[in-house]
């Protein structure tokens, strides 16, 4: 049955990239949205099972055993526990409502290309579910590398485009970098432990003392994962690409470069919690990234002018601060947030595609404005997203958000959590310039027809061919039209996700708030090591080991990772304390962005006149994309001309070959003198070699 | 009886007159002749050998060898013929365009 879940996605790409290019689009495109509706309701049946069964924390099934070696017994495992069945339920529910989407996003690509994308997206879904549902670490590591080709594929979806193409690669080649690390993290972790199986890795390293104050094995082994981590989910120093690969189609960018893929960091991090926890310098590492990556992503943000790389910069502080409550052991809090940062963030992508749908592949906010009355459904649902994203009670974004920050000041992270509150002033602003620019006010025409700074290193790719994926067949000409309101296949999932957004928090309503944080319950056995495991060592060994396992068990829990019930009472003011903090800050927020871009926007332009500097730094993103290709590229560029191509490749491969070549012919033209035609040069010279053999073997 | 060291050196004298005609002489057929010649030297001391051990060996391998030997005079000759008749002429210096 759990094989099911990511065979039905796979059906669906076998057939739309074999069959596509000859089917119609509703048939290619029905086929594609049936497949992941099939896998949703086996995830939610398979879900069911796993709740409904006492006593049981994971359902397992072995489909076969992938690869026998000696020692090296890897089964082709799935894995179904807490963890993992909240994870499949979002992929398969969030991409199911952007299957639907797209149905209506893509309408205007021809029939092949429509197959194509629904195929790649098929595939997608199936790779991400792999991922995890994977119970060992090559299995996962399938799913790993499948999204990140998918990811490559359909960053690059309109590859005539040169900027498109390249963000894709971009995207490949620094993910790469990431995945190297994590191979290594784990190649380090079968020599330790003789075993890629998350859970009896869980139960091996907690037989193991915590590596506090020293660089142990596990320690390097998780900084190694966690740079696979940085590269996944677009954190510190591998963040690069995932603003680039906006340049793939809008519901590619909700489903894969917001809801989905790059929350697997944050997800192998949960994964192996037991792990983490025993490294308390990886865990420093991940909470300083993740902060770090909040504040500056969510810095750049600020001042962008292409609607989707806003929400880009904003995914990017979302998974620092998922990063930061994996880092300070919070591992519900941040799976939690994970959980509606699916929704709402899903839900903002899709209202910004609508948008750029309605306005013909326009992009930039400087030519918003005043859409409110145009696209009423995409502005309310739009506002409801931005508005959980600011941390506004009583969505779904307040509950995760604030559970974290609350987790990381009572972990005894004062300087941690200020940032956390900076960032999410910085969320709450950055959203509703968002909202005010684009819907509120008067149609605007501002930006530069071509980017008129040099050093404003926009993509100049509104509107041009297939950079607009709406610009065909429409009849309005380059957005100077009356913007439409989306279609119904797209307005239904845009409303389906505000719903979600605005109910999806309820399921972690905290104890301070009368709550019972169900979330955290339901996910803890998938951050412990496995009772039903130290159990069967307990029939095995007697009961002494059984007590040795459970004391330790119980050392590795960090406070963050206990069910909030254990806390005592005072917690809660201090709880209430900060969750009124960060609702003032969140409604600060609002009305810093009403003041700036709503009321007073000759005030901020002459601000952002006025303080030049910082703001192209930030409108430049801290020219950190420059100081990689000077830093990185260009070094590299220069060793493989200058040396691997003009000395090792030309010099000595060619050298070689060449030279072998030319010694042969050299060779062989004093040798063919010889060959003199003369039948009595032949005869002497056999007569002679006749003599010379019997004058050997007669007088030597 | 004649001593085999007779024929041994009958047979080293006309191979080595087989040879010189090989080498000296100006005309194709001449040239073949010889090589006959230096056929003959070796089935003389097969069979001069062949009568000292007192086996038969030697005169089979004076059968194979003559019979070679005539398939060998008939291939040679057609194929001064055929030369012949292009070049009227049988020098053996005047076929060298078979080189480099």
């Amino acid at each position: 049955m759990l094989l099911l879940i990511p065979l039905l996605p796979f059906a669906g790409f076998l057939i739309n990239a074999t069959l596509g290019r000859r089917l119609a689009k509703s048939i290619s495109g029905g086929i594609a949205c049936l497949a992941i509706i099939a896998a949703f309701v086996v995830s939610l049946l398979a879900v069911l099972d796993l709740r409904g069964a006492a006593g049981v924390h994971a359902l397992r099934q072995v489909v076969f055993t992938w690869l026998p070696s000696g020692d090296l017994q890897i089964p082709f495992e799935l894995y179904l526990d807490p963890l993992s069945s909240l994870m499949i339920l979002v992929i398969t529910g969030i991409g199911s409502l952007i299957h639907i989407y797209s149905t209506g996003y893509m309408h205007d690509e021809p029939d092949s290309e429509y197959a194509r994308y629904f195929s790649y997206l098929n595939l997608f879904a199936s790779f991400m579910l792999v991922l995890v549902l994977g119970a060992n670490m090559p299995v996962m590591f399938i799913g790993w590398e499948g999204v990140g080709l998918c990811s490559y594929l359909l960053i690059g979806f309109w590859f005539t485009k040169k900027s498109a193409a390249d963000a894709g690669k971009k995207a490949f080649i620094v993910n790469r970098i990431g995945d190297f690390g994590f191979v290594l993290g784990m190649l380090l972790l079968f020599t330790t432990f003789t075993t890629l199986d998350f859970q009896q890795l869980a139960v091996a390293v907690s037989s193991h003392a915590t590596e506090a104050g020293s660089w142990g094995v596990i320690t390097i082994a998780t900084m190694l994962l966690f740079l696979g981590a940085t590269g996944k989910s677009a954190q510190i120093p591998l963040y690069v690409w995932l603003p680039d690969a906006m340049e793939g189609p809008t519901p590619v960018s909700a489903l894969i470069h917001a809801a989905t893929m790059v929350t697997a960091g944050v997800y192998m991090i949960g994964r192996n919690a037991v792990l983490f926890t025993h490294a308390p310098h990886t865990l420093a590492v991940v909470a300083g990234i993740g902060v770090a990556t909040a504040l500056m992503a969510g810095t750049i943000g600020l001042v962008q002018n292409d609607i989707k790389r806003v929400l880009a910069y904003s995914t990017v502080s979302q998974l620092g601060y998922m990063f930061l409550a994996m880092g300070v052991g919070a591992y519900a809090a941040g799976i939690f947030h994970l959980y509606t940062h699916a929704f709402f963030k899903a839900l903002l992508f899709l209202g910004s595609g609508s948008v750029i749908h309605a306005l013909s592949g326009e992009q930039d906010l400087r030519n918003m404005g005043g859409l409110k009355k145009y696209l009423p459904i995409t502005y309310w649902t739009f506002l409801i997203g931005a508005l959980a994203i600011a941390g506004v009670p009583l969505l779904s974004g307040f509950f995760s958000k604030d559970e974290i920050l609350f987790r990381t000041f009572s972990g005894g992270h004062v300087l941690l959590w200020a940032i956390g509150i900076v960032t999410s002033l910085l969320t709450a602003t950055y959203m509703f310039r968002l909202v005010f620019l684009a819907f509120h006010g008067e149609r605007r025409h501002d930006a530069p027809a071509a980017p008129a700074h040099p050093e404003e290193e926009e993509p100049a790719a509104h509107g041009h061919g297939h950079a607009a994926p709406a610009a065909h067949g429409h009849g309005h000409g380059g957005g100077h039209g009356t913007p439409h309101e989306a279609p119904w296949s797209m307005a239904i999932p845009l409303i389906l996700l505000a719903v979600g957004s605005v109910v999806a928090g309820y399921v972690g309503v905290p104890h301070a708030l009368k709550g019972s944080n169900e979330i955290e319950s339901f996910l803890a056995p998938s951050f412990e090591a496995s009772r039903s495991v130290p159990s069967r060592t307990a029939s095995a060994a007697g009961g002494a080991a059984f007590q040795t396992v459970a004391v330790q068990e119980a050392r590795t829990e960090q406070p963050g990772a206990e069910p909030a019930s254990h806390e005592p009472a005072a917690d809660e003011a201090t709880e209430l304390t900060l969750m009124g903090i960060s609702v003032g800050i969140a409604f600060a927020g609002i009305g810093l962005a009403w003041f700036f871009w709503q009321r007073n926007r000759p005030l901020t332009d002459s601000l952002a006149r006025q303080f030049g500097g910082p703001y192209r730094l930030l409108l430049n993103k801290y020219y950190v994309d420059e100081l990689y290709d000077a830093a990185i590229v260009q070094p590299i560029k220069l060793l493989s001309t200058g040396a691997l191509w003009k000395g090792v490749d030309a010099g000595l491969i060619d050298g070689t070959v060449n030279g072998v070549g030319a010694l042969v012919r050299v060779g062989s033209t004093r040798l063919r003198r010889l060959q003199t035609g003369s039948i009595r040069t032949y005869a002497a010279s056999l007569f002679l070699g006749v003599a010379l053999i019997l004058g050997w073997y007669l007088w030597l | 009886m004649v001593p085999l060291n007779y024929f041994l050196v009958l047979s080293a004298v006309l191979f080595a007159i087989g040879t010189a005609g090989v080498f000296l002489r100006r005309n194709l057929i001449t040239v073949l002749l010889s090589v006959e010649i230096m056929l003959n030297a070796v089935n003389l001391t097969f069979v001069a050998v062949g009568r000292y051990l007192g086996t038969v060996d030697g005169q089979i391998i004076v059968f194979f060898v003559m019979t070679v030997a005539a398939a060998e005079a008939a291939v040679g000759l057609a194929l001064v013929i055929s030369l012949f008749r292009h070049r009227e002429t049988l020098s053996p210096d005047a076929f060298t365009a078979l080189k480099w």
